[in-house]
């Protein structure tokens, strides 16, 4: 691969400095919420994800390196490779917290669900990326990508993880809209959506209508189910105004938040740094996403413009579904907070994503 | 060399219009999780700070230490001392029959017996403890220690323990303690009083609970989310409770206790020249031991139905009949009011006739010629009946209460009761009736409406003895901090000084010291002290005709027994009244008891002086 002097001139340093920005701001806060005070140290985790940050550095510039348009022959290569994935994990996969998700590959713990979200905003650029019907896509014309998409979310809901199948479908459901389906085609979608609500409830498993029975009443169970919401809340609304201070937030520090590295460390992070930590934090990801919202419209061409977008919503949801659910406006679903939330695959996915924006942004300029 | 953006109208035009409709979508959904994030940290922000302190901080109570009680020589009475108790949570064992069986098999106790508390308390809210056992044996909490990890939800807990160094012999001195009930918690919680926490129930430990209970200290402990402690954020330190000194006699009110034996009764011994009361036992008595391990159910039905009454202070709350003891007043006020010559002598044919009545004499026939020391040596009623009506009831008792007598004497126990002593005004009052002179016929003798304590009469003769200085009875004399530091005392407190001529003390101390000399009171006589004093026989039913003997009355119909003192007769020190219920005879059944407690205190008092001179012969011979 030669590097051409035009793509050192056209790099997108606000999108780097940000994503290594809430790498940062996930390593220090995951060192917070894994701090023993009894040991004296924060184990492993911080150390791993730093490491994580690496393997994701090289993904980053992988996807930024070459045209993005090459992608368009790699869509179902990768799609394949990510079917297999789920599929063996189903077969040999590694169970952890009472769901199947991973795939042991000695030095790292492959999460596949991960990159397939990539695959779906994928599949749908290299599907809506010929020009739309003057009115739009009928809903026969989503008959193949729900065919293609519909095993990925099927294998993911099986593990089971109802939080990434559920960002994988609205990410599905954003492509679907922006590619461009009519309007009433849409409206037909959701009113079907709702009549199989009912159906869908029968499919969860109890833990999951637990959650959702839960958030609508968090003093349902307070010590059992509604622990988790009422605890991270208690955790968000205490750090006030400026927070208890770095390592000094008590609901983290004495294990009363779950998954504090994890799905949680949002609320570790309001904790620690208060309403002005968080305004800080909510605004590095309104400036990511509207940046890129930018891109999207300065795309020279519609695949660039749908992937760049795909992407973008992948983070968007994320946040808003991480953030909702944590401060307790949305019941507890598993999502992680996009590049701040320990994890190898989710950090590895989501900078490989910001690598393909990157890509399309500096390729506005050249041919 | 700026480059120009040379795609921008190619693109993808749709998508370029559908994006502003997503910054709009972006900012509508950021707003709305930051005004979430307002709400919960600036507007409930203080409300969550609550909740979070108070999910990580437990207020741990330490409760302070119980004061000690020790007698007017630094004696222990009483203390705490550290003990054991035994609580099973059942949720914290996966199988709670199995780790019984296993602890009674550990323990060598009955399985049966723990299985049943078990069951009996199966219908009790989760994760509240059962209580195994109290102040369990130093063998069993090894065993419980050594087996804990197959023991779960079994627990140890210490917590300090009251003990009574001489069990009943002071009980009604010192009371007993017992858990704060519900009912109270409510008042005394503002006083830092938490459920399960002791308070005084009766005696010394209840009027003195303030003193003896000393204060609360707690810790702030942080915890995490299993509820284990990882630090003590604040401690206040608690403070111990005062140590009381008693002016009680340790080893004299062993003395008492044990000569009051199986008869129900009292001795009150008292300090003539400062109202320290040196020993007050009644019985039956209560063990406060029994109430410090945590009294059973059926236990506290058996004391609380039992006819002989074992919870009564009979020396500060039994009111009886005077009887005789009564002829020291009326000897005084006659006297006193120069309403007879003392040395006249009246002729006694064994009842006087007053009204349409005969009084009777206790002696069947009569003592013959009577004068006034005479008849106080043979307690010739006859002489004393014909005193009261040229006395009169207010005279009689306006010196009665000179005394002390039908009122409550101030000393620092509850529930004291004060005793009647009856007058015109006081008929009146109660029965709206007149006071009819054949009335104080009776009263003359102690009997009638007059009620009297045991400590009045006690207090009563020390006054007599010191020539007319009433002084409270105390029972506490000093209070002192842990450091050793004083930090209240008691000192004699005169209520009266009763204007007594010079002739009329000679008169009764003579006669009172010839009552134990040649008279009723013999059994009394001591060859090591001299002892002044007066025997009396209280009516309890009154005999119409016959004279029957005690012996022959069904036991609660028999009279009671008094014997009121003091010694050395010359040079009193203290005055003892002893009173036994249903006890029949004054001389017979409690003048002898009264010789045995005199007799421990010219022992104890050897005592104290010969160390006095082995110290000053030992500080001599270091000179």
């Amino acid at each position: 691969m030669q590097i051409d002097r035009r793509m050192i001139a056209h790099f997108d340093w606000l999108l780097f400095f940000l994503t290594l920005a809430f790498v940062g701001i996930g390593i220090t806060t995951i060192y917070s919420a894994n701090f023993n005070m009894a040991e004296g140290h924060a184990g492993v985790l911080p150390m791993r994800q730093a490491t994580w940050l690496g393997l994701g550095l090289i993904a980053m510039f992988t996807a930024w390196s070459f045209d993005y348009h090459y992608i368009d022959r790699l869509v179902y290569p990768f799609y394949g490779v990510m079917l297999i994935l789920l599929v063996l994990v189903y077969v040999i996969g590694h169970s952890g917290g009472g769901s199947q998700r991973w795939i042991n590959l000695g030095f790292f713990r492959l999460q596949p669900s991960e990159p397939a979200k990539l695959a779906i905003v994928l599949l749908m650029a290299k599907y809506f990326q010929t020009d739309e019907p003057p009115k739009g896509y009928y809903l026969r014309d989503l008959w193949v990508p729900f065919a293609l998409v519909a095993p990925l979310i099927f294998l993911t809901l099986i593990q089971p993880d109802l939080g990434t199948a559920i960002i994988l479908g609205v990410v599905f459901i954003s492509m679907v809209l922006m590619g461009g389906l009519r309007l009433r085609s849409f409206s037909i979608l959701v009113g079907a959506g709702l009549a199989f609500l009912p159906i869908a409830w029968q499919f969860l498993k109890t833990y999951q209508r637990n959650r959702i029975l839960t958030f609508l009443d968090p003093d349902r169970d307070p010590l059992g189910a509604g622990y988790h919401v009422i605890q991270s809340q208690i955790a968000i609304g205490s750090g006030k105004l400026f927070g208890k201070g770095f390592m000094h937030g008590t609901q983290n520090r004495l294990n009363f938040l779950p998954e504090q590295h994890t799905d949680f460390i949002f609320a570790v992070f309001s904790e620690e740094w208060g309403l002005i930590g968080c305004a800080v934090l909510l605004l590095l990801y309104f400036v990511m996403i509207a940046y890129c919202l930018r891109v999207v419209q300065r795309a020279k061409d519609r695949f660039g413009a749908l992937l760049v977008f795909g992407m973008i919503a992948i983070v968007f949801w994320h946040v808003t579904i991480n953030v909702a659910m944590v401060s307790g406006i949305m019941p507890v679903v598993g999502v992680p907070l996009p590049m701040v939330s320990y994890g190898g695959s989710a950090l590895a996915s989501m900078m490989f994503a910001v690598g393909v924006i990157m890509n399309v942004s500096m390729r506005r300029f050249i041919f | 060399m700026a480059l120009t953006e040379i795609n921008k109208q190619d693109g993808a035009p749709e998508l370029r219009r559908r994006a502003v409709l997503l910054y709009a979508l972006l900012v509508f959904v950021f707003v709305s999780l930051f005004a979430r994030l307002i709400f919960l940290q600036a507007f409930q922000g203080e409300r969550y700070t609550y909740l979070s302190e108070n999910n990580r901080i437990r207020l741990k109570r330490v409760p302070g230490s119980r004061g000690m009680i020790v007698d007017r020589q630094g004696q222990l009475l009483v203390d705490s001392r550290p003990s054991f108790d035994l609580f099973f949570v059942p949720e914290d064992s996966d199988q709670p029959e199995n780790t019984l069986r296993l602890l009674a098999q550990y323990l060598k106790w009955d399985e049966n017996e723990l299985l049943k508390t078990y069951e009996e308390n199966k219908s009790r809210a989760a994760f509240d403890e059962i209580t195994l056992g109290r102040d369990v044996e130093w063998s069993t909490i090894v065993a419980v220690e050594t087996h804990q990890l197959d023991l779960p939800g079994v627990t140890l807990r210490a917590r300090p323990r009251r003990n009574y160094t001489d069990g009943p012999a002071a009980a009604h001195v010192l009371g007993y303690l017992g858990e704060v009930n519900q009912k109270q918690l409510k008042t005394l919680k503002a006083q830092g009083y938490g459920s399960g926490d002791e308070i005084g129930h009766y005696g010394l430990e209840r009027h003195w609970e303030e003193i003896l209970r000393g204060q609360n200290g707690g810790q702030q402990v942080e915890v995490d989310a299993l509820g284990r402690r990882v630090r003590v954020l604040h401690e206040v330190h608690n403070v111990p409770g005062y140590t009381m000194h008693l002016t009680i006699d340790r080893q004299l009110q062993q003395t008492a206790f044990e000569a009051l034996g199986s008869k129900e009764g009292t001795i009150v011994a008292i300090d003539v020249h400062s109202g320290a009361v040196l020993a007050l036992a009644s019985t039956p008595a209560f063990d406060p031991n029994v109430f410090a391990r945590g009294i059973k159910g059926n236990e506290w039905n058996a004391l609380l139905q039992d006819k002989l009454r074992p919870l009564s202070n009979r020396a500060t709350q039994g009111q009886f009949p005077p009887g005789s003891t009564f002829k020291i007043v009326m000897a005084i006020a006659a006297l006193e009011e120069g309403v007879i010559n003392p040395e006249t002598s009246i002729s006694d044919p064994g009842f006087f006739p007053f009204g349409n009545r005969n009084f009777r004499d206790w002696k069947e026939g009569g003592h013959g010629a009577v004068n006034f020391h005479r008849a106080l040596v043979i307690s010739c009623d006859t002489y004393f009946y014909q005193l009261g009506p040229k006395l009169g009831i207010d005279r009689i008792a306006k010196w009665a209460r000179a005394f002390g007598l039908g009122e409550k004497s101030g000393i620092a126990l509850d529930d004291e009761r004060g005793g009647t002593i009856p007058d015109t005004a006081w008929k009146m009052k109660r029965f709206r009736q007149p006071w009819y002179p054949g009335e104080t016929v009776s009263v003359a003798i102690g009997q009638g409406y007059v009620t009297v304590t045991p400590l009045q009469l006690a207090n009563m003769m020390a006054a007599v003895a010191n020539g007319g200085k009433l002084f409270r009875p105390r029972i506490v004399s000093k209070v002192e901090s842990v450091d050793g530091a004083t930090v209240r005392e008691y000192g004699p407190e005169l209520i009266r000084t009763i204007e007594l001529k010079p002739d009329t003390l000679t008169r009764v101390h003579n006669a009172l010291a010839d009552v134990v000399k040649i008279g009723t009171g013999g059994m009394a006589r001591s060859a090591i002290i001299e002892v002044a004093g007066k025997t009396g026989t209280a009516q309890v039913v009154e005999m119409k005709g016959a004279y029957l003997k005690s012996e022959q009355l069904s036991y609660f119909n028999r009279d009671h027994a008094w014997f009121v003192s003091y010694a050395p007769a010359q040079n009193p020190e203290i005055a003892i009244a002893v009173l036994i219920e249903h006890g029949g005879h004054g001389g017979e059944a409690a003048a002898p008891m009264a010789k045995k407690v005199y007799e421990k205190y010219i022992e104890l008092q050897k005592q104290v002086t010969d160390k006095q001179q082995a110290r000053t012969e030992g500080s001599s011979r270091a000179d």
